[in-house]
């Protein structure tokens, strides 16, 4: 249902809304502590507990933000995943665009001159 | 009579809460940001609202995926902030005003904005971090709020015309409100900026001079962009603007943009601050003398005010 496919932008539709819900649940349940620490003593177990499909929990495995992206993730409930990681928005910015972080600040940077 | 005074549209992104904790407001990265707030409080000290409309999106904090409502009104008491998972310091909770929140939501429902009532609610950073902008310093914030939450999260998102219009809305109700306050709408997010993707770290300066230029002038004219074009130009994130377009549709008298302070980058985000001045109009329905009218004015319900509103015909769109 994607008319207007837009390069390099994915748009959380409703069919990323349905195959993304397992993975969304758990990201949202990150805004615990409690939960963020369970998740850290064992992973495997935490993506099991919330039904996450074997792509989802794959690409949890890889921290690969695109395969979770292509798995429904919601980047704002990545966002708080890749946190646990100590990932920012810019080291994610930068996985998912193939540049160094230093390289993505920089084009984030030339954006305003 | 509640008075409209104006309207602040400002970035809220999360890592603006870190750099207000540890004190960096005068860093080389952040003062060009946190200065153009300057102007900001130097208004907010001479307006002195009472009550401050935000217009936000919530990133699941309140709210989650399974229910998610296209606009929701609080009507809570207090507005607490809680963790949210990405390791911002967790904010002081925001007072209500549930009065003119029911006022807010009778009206909305009764002009055909089918809105979900929350007297429980959580507000994120798109909240709290526009209040602690605006609002800078220890203690109380020294304003109530109603908090408004649009979903620009999940597809489909409401219109940009759909979003003036509840803006609009909003601002008849206020303009019907009887309650002697002064009002100020806050509209928060964007500018340009996108977190996903191959595009992640897109912004579009020209754009977004665009958009604050139109949203003074002519916030219709905004209107001709689709959800998918305007995301095209804005960045996938870029659309927390329909936040922008309801703060300006609330603003229902003449409007003049009083301050502007636009910066590339805030973390991966155009961070943009506008004032927008409004002067309310002579009461355009003046009071027949036949509507439910007290001394104070209008109350909304006199019938010009109703044939106005009827007449006004939504912009269709995308
Ligand atoms: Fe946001």
């Amino acid at each position: 249902m994607r008319h207007h496919a837009i390069p390099g932008t994915p748009l959380f539709d409703g069919a990323a809304a349905q195959k993304g819900l397992p993975l969304n649940r758990m990201c949202f349940s990150f805004n615990s502590a409690a939960n963020r620490d369970a998740f850290r003593r064992d992973e495997a177990a935490y993506c099991r507990k919330f039904g996450l499909t074997p792509e989802q929990r794959e690409a949890v495995a890889e921290r690969d933000v695109r395969k979770l992206i292509a798995a429904g993730g919601n980047i704002y409930y990545l966002a708080k995943l890749a946190g646990i990681f100590g990932l920012g928005v810019q080291d994610i910015g930068a996985q998912q665009t193939g540049m160094s972080v230093d390289a993505f600040k920089a084009k984030l940077e030339a954006a305003g001159r | 009579m509640a008075r409209i005074i104006g309207g602040i549209g400002t970035t809220h992104v999360p890592s603006i809460g870190k750099a207000i904790a540890d004190g960096k407001q005068n860093d080389p990265y952040w003062s060009p940001f946190f200065r153009g707030f300057d102007r900001v409080h130097q208004w907010l000290a001479r307006e002195k609202p009472d009550v401050a409309v935000v217009f936000y999106n919530d990133h699941g904090l309140n709210f989650f995926l399974d229910k998610l409502p296209t606009f929701a009104v609080g009507a809570a008491g207090e507005y607490r902030n809680e963790d949210e998972g990405w390791g911002i310091p967790v904010s002081k909770s925001a007072a209500g005003d549930p009065d003119l929140s029911w006022h807010l939501i009778n009206h909305l429902v009764g002009d055909g904005f089918d809105i979900t009532i929350c007297q429980d609610m959580l507000v994120d950073h798109a909240v709290t971090i526009p209040m602690a902008l605006m609002w800078p310093g220890e203690g109380a914030w020294p304003v109530r709020i109603v908090p408004i939450s649009i979903n620009t999260v999940q597809h489909p998102l409401p219109s940009l015309a759909r979003c003036l219009n509840l803006g609009r809305s909003v601002g008849r109700a206020l303009d019907a409100c009887d309650k002697d306050i002064k009002v100020v709408v806050v509209g928060t997010g964007g500018l340009s900026h996108q977190l996903d993707g191959e595009r992640a770290g897109f912004i579009n300066k020209e754009f977004d001079l665009l958009c604050m230029d139109e949203l003074a002038r002519n916030p219709d004219a905004l209107t001709r962009y689709t959800i998918p074009q305007f995301i095209e130009l804005a960045g996938a994130q870029g659309v927390e603007f329909l936040n922008w377009m309801a703060m300006r549709g609330a603003l229902t008298g003449t409007v003049s943009e009083a301050h502007r302070n636009y910066h590339i980058p805030i973390s991966n985000t155009a961070a943009a601050t506008m004032v927008l001045e409004n002067v309310p109009v002579a009461k355009a329905h003046a009071c027949t003398g036949k509507g439910a009218h007290g001394e104070g004015g209008c109350s909304g319900n006199c019938i010009k005010n109703t044939i106005a509103e009827a007449r006004k015909p939504e912009p269709v769109s995308s």
